[in-house]
């Protein structure tokens, strides 16, 4: 039985490492509707420049704080180049191109600091917790907590900017009703650039922490596929359904990979998620936190 | 920043970049289809570093082979099969004779090629990679998986294990993982792994991790249930870092885990921090550049503000050295087909093939190349397209690649009997009718 909790703690805890990546999605589908492609190119574009500025002999806040600049010109640039001339095209042409925004973005990232894998080191030990291996004999590492914490606090910041200032109720209503916004004079494109800048930040804090797990690499970018999951079953619009999705998500496919995996052959997680998401499909085609849509016909 | 400049050629529409198209007939032409950007670019871009770097070091400093200039040409396959193909169609008559032959660094493009290489008289060569039976050269007389294949590598791995034991009859009742890339690499030694632990007694699971291998968290779980006393890496890319990282977090000792040269770069265990300290792998070329041919292209080619690698740092790692390699064995295979149809003119796929079946680097060859102990000597014959086949082992201290062992010769009791036999199914399934050996030149 120990065992069993061991897997399910540590498949939550990576659950909230899925769900960081997702956010970044929901925060651009609420806002404008687009299934931003783009994102884990954008986690890796954030974890990239980090490394890069940190390689030129930059401390690491200013590393940070200069990525985050970076972030914030992307964001202008995509609204200015990508957004506003596709504006009431459908949303599939927004979607398309999104992908095309994603390649370029790889490209960028890479001619700009190279193809290198970088380690990153954020100063939190990736090792269990002492005590807890002591007492219970379970493996919980000390950089999962930690990530879980950070991604706590984000959501927190995420809800308060949402719900308490101006500018989250403006991205709240053009959310809702992009004409009924306008109609209030609510500027779209602003907005837009600023929930590109915010998704942009969600990015970099979510490539730090991948990037410190894993080493910062092209493979940040597969990060999206582990999102997409997360997002049929939370709900492309809701960020606590992008939290609760991710834990679902995380503790199924590692209890399935141990579990299951053994008498299928294994490598189960990869795809799991994702039959489970279907399933979920079937029943609650919105997700589980997702705005349920009644059309008149 | 801006620094891997070069990299503009490939976003756009221009996929590749050509290193001189005005070809003169007095050129030997070898196409670069490998990859700068994508996930794998730490790989090939160091690998194609070295070897670029180690034709243009011998034009510098030789003015070729027995005057023969090597041009080649970049492709970018983004280690995608349908990219591989195409750069192979777009540079297979390239040069005043075709591409003498082409370096696939897939896996899954070598396979894609072995067809068309055959076909169009091109030699498909994968160091290090590849399909395995293709070392049996009865069959497969245009690819060549030169040096050391999976199966050798495998079996020269449990001889390692078994001399940290205390002797091979002491892998009696031990426990061996193979977490392994779940992909046609990552399994391919599934069958020799399972075939030695008939022969020796030791237990062995298998254990896949989904690509990309960014998440290992229940494989190594699983692991700290079995308790294995070795754990063997088979991964690729980010999941390297990850299974070292993941098996620090469950307190599994790294110099218990022994990668294969595919896991052992200074990519892999960089990320990893101090959780890579420890951590053995497996090789067939060394890292450092205190060796003679390094420090030649270093004269000849960075001295003269030229070179391939825009960190410089770079040179004379375990990737770049791999390139080299790669290098030595393509001009040394031009070299003894020119020795036999003709010195000073450019030489066609054949006889370039013919030069590969006939290969020789003996210790002798190697000090003249300023190669010793930088790669092991090999003979390749037309039974075998190995030609090698043993394997160093080296050991990572946190910050460099250190040597632990010379090189340890493969069982060939067990790979050779088992190549024949599925490259005899090859040839059952194609229709191909294996070459009498004793009747070739």
């Amino acid at each position: 039985m120990q065992f069993f909790f061991e897997v399910l703690i540590g498949g939550l805890l990576a659950g909230v490492m899925y769900s960081l990546v997702a956010l970044g999605f929901v925060l651009i589908y609420k806002a404008s509707g687009v299934f931003n492609f783009a994102q884990g190119a954008m986690v890796f574009f954030a974890a990239l420049t980090t490394v890069g500025f940190i390689s030129m002999g930059a401390p690491f806040w200013l590393a940070v704080a200069l990525a985050l600049l970076a972030m914030a010109a992307l964001a202008f640039f995509t609204e200015r180049l990508v957004l506003r001339p596709l504006v009431n095209q459908p949303q599939i042409t927004l979607f398309m191109a999104t992908i095309g925004l994603a390649f370029f973005i790889e490209g960028i990232a890479q001619l700009t600091w190279g193809a290198q894998v970088h380690a990153l080191d954020l100063g939190i030990a990736d090792e269990p917790i002492e005590w807890l291996m002591g007492n219970t004999g379970m493996n919980i590492s000390k950089f999962d907590l930690v990530a879980s914490g950070i991604a706590a606090a984000l959501v927190a910041v995420l809800a308060v900017f949402f719900n308490k200032t101006r500018t989250g109720r403006a991205l709240r209503a053009v959310a809702d009703d992009h004409q009924a916004a306008l109609a209030v004079g609510i500027s779209l494109h602003r907005i837009w650039v600023i929930v590109w800048m915010v998704a942009g930040f969600v990015a970099l804090v979510t490539g730090l922490l991948w990037g410190a797990r894993n080493g910062v690499q092209f493979a940040l970018t597969f990060l999206a596929l582990k999102a997409l999951p997360v997002l049929i079953l939370g709900g492309f619009e809701s960020i606590a359904g992008a939290i609760v999705g991710g834990l679902i998500v995380g503790a199924s496919e590692k209890l399935a990979e141990v579990y299951i995996g053994p008498h299928v052959g294994g490598g189960i997680e990869s795809w799991f998620p994702y039959a489970l998401a279907l399933a979920f499909l079937l029943i609650r085609p919105e997700g589980l936190f997702g705005e349920r849509r009644i059309d008149r016909v | 920043m801006l620094r891997n400049f070069r990299l503009s050629a490939l976003l756009g529409a221009a996929a590749f970049a050509v290193a001189g198209t005005a070809y003169s007939q007095n050129e030997q032409f070898i196409p670069m289809n490998g990859y700068w950007v994508g996930p794998y670019a730490a790989g090939g871009s160091g690998i194609f570093g070295g070897f670029i770097d180690y034709l243009n070091m011998v034009n510098a400093r030789d003015g070729g082979i027995n005057g023969v200039k090597l041009t080649y040409e970049k492709c970018e396959t983004e280690y995608n099969n349908a990219r591989g193909v195409e750069c192979y169609e777009r540079t297979k008559k390239r040069g005043p004779t075709g591409a003498s032959l082409v370096h696939p660094l897939s896996t899954g493009i070598t396979y894609s090629l072995i067809d068309k290489g055959t076909t169009d008289h091109v030699p498909i060569v994968s160091i290090g990679y590849g399909r395995t039976d293709a070392s049996d050269g009865r069959v497969f007389p245009w690819v060549f998986p030169l040096i050391t294949n999976y199966w050798s590598q495998n079996t020269a791995k449990i001889k390692f294990i078994g001399m940290k034991e205390g002797g091979m009859d002491k892998l009696k009742g031990k426990k061996i993982v193979n977490i392994y890339h779940d992909s046609a690499y990552g399994k391919e030694t599934i069958p020799v792994l399972d075939a030695q632990a008939k022969k020796y007694g030791f237990e062995v699971t298998h254990i896949p991790v989904a690509h990309p291998g960014n998440e290992q968290q229940a494989q190594w779980l699983q692991i700290r249930q079995i308790k294995p006393d070795w754990v063997i890496l088979r991964g690729w890319g980010v999941m390297n870092p990850t299974a070292l990282k993941a098996a620090a977090k469950i307190g599994y000792p790294r110099n218990h885990i022994v990668g294969v040269w595919w896991s052992g770069a200074e990519e892999d265990v960089i990320p990893a921090g101090d959780a890579a300290k420890g951590y053995i792998a497996a090789a067939f070329n060394v890292s450092g550049n205190n060796y003679p041919v390094i420090k030649e292209i270093e004269k000849f080619v960075y001295a003269k503000g030229k070179g391939e690698m825009e960190d410089k740092s770079r040179v004379g790692s375990i990737y770049y050295n791999r390139g080299v390699v790669f290098g030595i064995i393509s001009t040394e295979a031009i070299r003894t087909a020119q020795e036999h149809y003709g010195k000073g003119k450019p030489m066609t796929g054949d006889e370039i093939r013919w030069g590969l079946e006939h290969l020789s680097i003996d210790d002798r060859k190697l000090k003249q190349l300023g190669a010793t102990g930088f790669m092991q000597a090999l003979k390749v014959s037309c039974m075998d397209h190995e030609g090698g086949g043993s394997v160093k082992f080296l050991q990572w201290d946190g910050a460099k690649w250190n040597t632990i062992t010379d090189w340890i010769a493969s069982d060939q009791s067990i790979v050779r009997p088992m190549i024949e036999e599925s490259a005899a199914k090859y040839a059952k399934e194609k229709g191909i009718t294996p070459r009498d050996c004793s009747k070739e030149g």
